[in-house]
């Protein structure tokens, strides 16, 4: 199976230095940010290769491409994913502050035309705009079945169908889509048993997570291929649909803690005092 | 690399330095993203990256828990190293492949109860006898060398007397579970707790002929190669535990308050922190400077010393400031750092002696050329 994983850098919540946002409000700014490959998409990075390889005999059954868009310095994001075992990355450069759901997801739509993948897997969004919008576009856009919030898939019909699991309010929705599809994945893809492809014995463990890169990955990354191009070259329609007119940090926490001494002086203070109910 | 100590080593890491417990699990999983044989080449299963990359994965281990450095640091430059430097092809076939993939440890057993510094003083020897040799001795303190993975000791002994005060030396491969090999753990250590420690004996082991590493007589030579390099991974483990004592003791002056404001704001502590950020990075630059010398086939021999000596002996001085610190809480096991301040006493022991290293570099600087 061909799959594609559109994969976005997002900045490192753990690095000391937060974001702040420019002076007159209108932009919000990434210097001396440290980044990290979305969680969300890293996952799907993860559930790509465990479809694709069959951890039993160590070999691998398909093509992963990863692609990303935004400034040029995203290739070392690519280049992560291609050290965990993806084969070949493409990215499409743009200026980050042009970039919102609509323009990604029709930039996208203009990759899986040039690609052909069979699926688009990609996270079900990203940590820091949490807009939660994209694979939905794009599924809309190609026409193509759609599965988000994904915690589980196995194939059938030899590869041609993916039967998943999607964790909802209520409970678990499971669903069947035939190829090409496109499906977003949540935190859950990511345990021991989530994903199963048919090659890989069905017995088989997973580490809890996606894997670490290897030094023998890592070299090999250095030697895989990454195209590079300008987002104007996909000839997609970059106008956004929506524009941001303002940014502004939330208010400073007031960090106040009190102990209670039991559950009812709890309730009575949520109540009365917090007025939470 | 560092993903993989934080979330792999440091939650359980605790327990086992209690308990002195060796965990093969994460040796596997350290074996699955290739941290044994990173500096051998891909055609036997390394990863063939070079010593700058070795050392600062073993950095990025030691920043978590010395004794799993040591685990990498032994089994690429004592277990896999030699290997790869003397042996022959067939040797390299026979034990490269599952050396790099961590299913199996290699040791190299060099130190004996009177041989320590004095290498050339040890008495373990080996008699050629119907093609086989028979050896006879006993070695301590050996890393990897006693655990169920731990499957070959490459055993420095004396093979014969070129005249009576100067022996032949040679090194020669014996696989664990050898009858005659005995491999027994060290337990009450005070340092690297998490790491396997032997004591070895033999008692009449007999090996194949074929069994020698590289050349008869050429067995002291080989173990100075094999710790020139073994030094740069020795001084990466300091420099990494020094690291991470740092990190810990930054953390913890930030948040601790006294007199109304953090510890860390008072310049009695800060400045104990500057001067331990600026010997950290002094230390790091010999260090990567001794490995960009190896790298590029350049003489290192001195530097490697140096950056050995510099950066365990900076880790003394990092861990000794931290805990001070940490004030009574840095007594305490669950501060994580009075392991540190154990673990790095080893570093200035290990792998030739403070003092050794400056046998070395006096005589690398002309000290005695008069």
């Amino acid at each position: 199976m061909k799959i594609l994983v559109p994969l976005k850098r997002v900045c490192d919540p753990d690095n000391a230095n937060k974001v702040k946002v420019s002076g007159d409000g209108k932009a919000v700014t990434s210097e001396g940010l440290e980044w990290k490959p979305n969680p969300f998409d890293e996952y799907a990075v993860e559930a790509a290769l465990r479809l694709n390889e069959n951890a039993a005999k160590n070999e691998k059954l398909g093509e992963i491409v990863v692609c990303s868009i935004g400034v040029a310095d995203v290739a070392q994001t690519i280049r992560q994913a291609l050290a965990m075992g993806a084969d070949r990355g493409i990215l499409v450069t743009a200026d980050d502050g042009a970039l919102e759901s609509t323009v990604v997801a029709r930039a996208l739509k203009a990759l899986v035309e040039k690609e052909k993948p069979d699926l688009v897997l990609m996270g079900k969004q990203t940590v820091d705009g949490d807009s939660n919008a994209v694979g939905q576009m794009l599924a809309e856009m190609l026409g193509w079945p759609m599965a988000t919030f994904v915690a589980s898939i196995s194939t059938s019909d030899g590869g041609k169908s993916l039967n998943v699991k999607r964790e909802v309010d209520m409970g678990v929705v499971t669903l069947k889509v035939t190829t090409p599809a496109v499906v977003t994945v949540d935190l859950r893809i990511v345990s021991p048993e989530a994903v199963k492809n048919g090659a890989t014995p069905d017995s088989h463990k997973y580490n809890e997570g996606p894997r670490y890169a290897s030094l023998k990955g890592i070299m090999q990354a250095k030697k895989k291929k990454i195209d590079q191009l300008e987002l104007p070259a996909l000839g997609s329609d970059a106008t956004p649909a929506t524009t941001y007119p303002r940014f502004e940090l939330p208010p400073a926490r007031s960090g106040s803690c009190t102990f209670v001494e039991s559950v009812d002086a709890l309730v009575d203070k949520l109540k009365n005092q917090a007025k939470a109910f | 690399m560092r993903d993989f100590a934080e979330q792999e080593i440091a939650p359980v890491i605790q327990a086992l330095d209690q308990n002195e417990e060796f965990s093969i699990p994460i040796v596997n999983k350290m074996g699955q993203i290739g941290l044994f044989g990173i500096t051998a080449p891909p055609e036997y299963g390394g990863a063939g990256m070079d010593y700058l990359a070795y050392c600062i994965a073993v950095e990025e281990i030691a920043r978590i828990d010395v004794g799993h450095a040591i685990t990498v640091a032994a089994g690429n430059s004592l277990g896999i190293m030699p290997i790869v430097s003397f042996g022959n092809e067939s040797q390299k076939q026979q034990w490269l492949p599952r050396l790099c993939k961590g299913e199996i440890l290699a040791s190299f057993a060099l130190t004996e109860p009177d041989a320590g510094s004095d290498a050339g003083a040890s008495h373990t020897n080996a008699r050629l006898k119907d093609g086989r040799w028979v050896i006879n001795g006993s070695k301590l303190f050996i890393t990897n060398s006693t655990s169920s993975i731990a499957g070959l000791c490459i055993v420095q002994l004396v093979t014969g007397n070129r005249s009576s005060r100067n022996k032949e030396i040679s090194c020669i491969l014996v696989p664990n579970g050898t009858p005659g090999f005995i491999a027994k753990k060290m337990s009450g250590k005070m340092v690297w707790r998490s790491s396997d420690t032997g004591e070895l004996f033999f008692d009449n082991c007999e090996v194949p002929e074929a069994n020698l590493l590289g050349k008869r007589g050429e067995g002291f030579h080989q173990m100075l190669h094999t710790l020139d390099g073994g030094r740069l991974a020795i001084a990466a483990t300091s420099l990494g535990g020094s690291q991470g004592a740092f990190e810990l003791a930054l953390r913890y002056a930030k948040e601790r308050r006294q007199f109304g404001r953090p510890i860390s704001t008072f310049q009695a502590i800060s400045f104990k922190l500057a001067d331990m950020a600026t010997g950290i990075e002094a230390g790091r630059a010999l260090l990567y400077k001794a490995c960009r010398l190896k790298d590029n086939g350049r003489p290192f021999e001195k530097q490697s010393a140096m950056a050995k000596l510099f950066c365990s002996e900076l880790m003394g001085r990092v861990v000794d400031q931290a805990v001070q610190i940490f004030g009574g809480y840095g007594l305490l096991r669950e501060y994580q750092i009075e392991r540190f301040y154990r673990d790095y006493k080893a570093l200035t022991i290990g792998e030739g002696t403070s003092e050794i290293q400056r046998i070395v570099i006096s005589r690398k600087i002309g000290c005695f050329d008069v």
